[in-house]
């Protein structure tokens, strides 16, 4: 569906006059298309109204909300803290083990209660497959975006051996409800730390091949080198964090900038975009930072099976949390960036305000800026880099 | 710098328009006069020592007793320290001036809390709702809140 509509003069690149060759003026439009809700590039219900000039876009005017689902009013309505758990879950539905890790990561700040260490040790593993998975999503869909439908099938594939890990953990393959307040819902199953090493000794060598198979395939890069290039000091002044914000060269990674958990003792690297194929901050940089973070998580599972030591799961805790009044803004970094939750605490049983600052929704953010003057057919490629999940975006 | 120097800083600068600090909370907090919460971004922005870039959330709340109120979370990438600002405003005369021209990120932060809060930014350069339709009406997440009976005709359920 087409309309014409009057636009803000700063919105109008040219002043559209053509001469032709009789003499006669050729006036030209810009045109309006609506990119969604239901798109298959638009990963979820999201609609970009776009303005063209012809094939060039002016302007991107995203319209979220389509999957507002209030969490915020929900978890205000709970009757304890430990029942807004399963809402953080349904978030971000590609990456819930790290929403129950930020939320359960805050409600301990305010109660300031450590966890036992085998806790720290269980929630690292978890959140890092749990980026795996996300990340092969990523990538996989982000082929698809661009005509790669091979690559798809086997990041599924892939994917499908962490969700069976995650089955045999808690019962439950997308929304776990498996980090909670004070530790985890229970222990380890038997037999958990040998299919996770295994699944690492099988996992590692797949990085590559998905390196031969898309990464660096020519096609691939001529569809996401030196397209939708992000600048740091943009990234940073739209907030974006993540591989967006990692992508664009700035080396920032708050597992190791602003620590929780136990990453601090483990070693691995932050990787950034270096522009390899064309300039820093395009869509090919901010792919294969996801590309090389698998990799780092891959490090940082080993490492964590390995030094696993026995206690408890769970902290003593009261049973009926009430936090002292006050307010904690607890960051963490989920597969999409910089995932908080700002939680106003006061001194009931049930949270009085939480505000989850979703990395997805910052991100998207920046979409109209780093999409003016691209054209109509990279569109797609840019919103698959900028890995959006729209159940994070609304809420 | 701490929180401490980052609020005596400000108070030298801005004098009363420090109202008042916290600086033995969770997380410390200095909280500004509306009128001058643009003046306080820009100054944190943009001075070498501050350097605030980054915004890292900024929130709606209502504080049931007549006023709401725009929580800053800000964090400075070059220097690594955080401060916590915050404005309230009443429930009459919601108005508070926008700071999406210090920080970009602010735009739809801002917009969500117009949407659910019916805070005004003055100045915002495209105040609208984002995450519910565009002609809903009220504002959820205040306290006093009332699920309207029907939307464009139809029952809502609740």
């Amino acid at each position: 569906m087409t309309e014409n509509k009057t636009l803000p003069t700063e919105y109008v690149t040219n002043p559209d006059e053509i001469k032709t060759s009789i003499g006669k003026t050729l006036r030209t439009d810009e045109m309006i298309i609506n990119m969604g809700p239901q798109h298959p590039s638009t990963h979820g219900v999201l609609r970009l109204e776009v303005v063209l000039d012809g094939e060039i876009i002016v302007d991107v005017i995203p319209h979220i909300g389509y999957l507002h689902r209030c969490f915020e009013k929900h978890s205000e309505h709970m009757t304890n803290y430990q029942q807004v758990i399963p809402y953080a879950d349904r978030m971000d539905y590609l990456a819930s083990m790290c929403n129950d890790w930020g939320y359960a990561l805050a409600v301990e700040r305010m109660l300031k209660i450590e966890v036992p260490e085998r806790v720290e040790y269980i929630r690292v593993i978890m959140a890092e497959l749990q980026r795996i998975a996300s990340h092969l999503i990523a990538i996989g869909t982000y082929g698809i975006d661009l005509g790669a439908f091979t690559p798809f099938l086997w990041c599924f594939r892939d994917r499908e051996r962490i969700l069976d890990l995650f089955e045999m953990t808690c019962g439950a393959r997308l929304l776990y409800n498996y980090i909670w307040v004070g530790g985890v819902s229970h222990d380890l199953p038997p037999k958990f730390v040998e299919r996770a090493k295994d699944f690492c000794t099988y996992f590692r060598p797949k990085i590559k091949e998905l390196n031969d198979l898309l990464s660096f395939n020519e096609i691939f890069i001529k569809r996401t080198a030196n397209i939708g290039v992000l600048p740091a000091d943009v990234a940073i002044n739209y907030g974006c964090s993540g591989p967006m914000l990692r992508g664009s060269g700035v080396n920032w990674d708050l597992r190791r900038d602003d620590p929780y958990g136990i990453y601090d003792k483990l070693e691995w690297e932050v990787r950034v975009g270096k522009g390899e194929m064309g300039t820093i901050g395009d869509c090919w940089d901010r792919y294969m930072v996801r590309v090389r973070e698998m990799e780092q998580s891959v490090n940082l599972i080993e490492q964590a099976l390995d030094k696993l030591p026995e206690g408890n799961v769970q902290a003593a805790i009261p049973k009926r949390i009430r936090p002292e009044v006050g307010e904690m803004y607890v960051r963490t970094e989920s597969p999409r960036g910089e995932l908080g939750f700002y939680i106003i605490s006061d001194g009931s049983t049930s949270p009085y305000r939480v505000k989850a600052r979703s990395p997805a929704f910052v991100n998207l953010s920046v979409l109209p800026e780093i999409s003016r003057g691209a054209m109509i057919g990279d569109l797609v490629a840019i919103v698959g880099s900028v890995d959006i999940v729209l159940g994070e975006v609304d809420r | 710098m701490t929180p401490q120097e980052i609020h005596d800083n400000l108070k030298a600068k801005f004098g009363d328009a420090i109202l008042e600090a916290k600086m033995d909370a969770l997380q410390p907090w200095i909280r500004i006069a509306p009128d001058a919460i643009r003046e306080v971004a820009a100054f944190l922005h943009d001075e070498e020592a501050f350097r605030f870039d980054y915004l890292m959330c900024l929130s709606g709340v209502d504080y049931n007793d007549g006023n709401l109120g725009v929580v800053y979370h800000l964090f400075s990438m070059k220097h690594k320290h955080k401060i916590l600002l915050r404005v309230n405003c009443t429930k009459e005369n919601p108005h508070i001036p926008s700071v999406a021209s210090v920080w970009a990120s602010a735009n739809w932060h801002e917009r969500e809390a117009y949407d659910l809060f019916g805070i005004v930014f003055d100045g915002h350069p495209d105040l609208r709702r984002i995450l519910l339709p565009y002609d809903w009406e009220g504002y959820p997440l205040r306290k006093d809140y009332k699920v309207p009976e029907f939307y464009n005709g139809m029952k809502v359920p609740y």
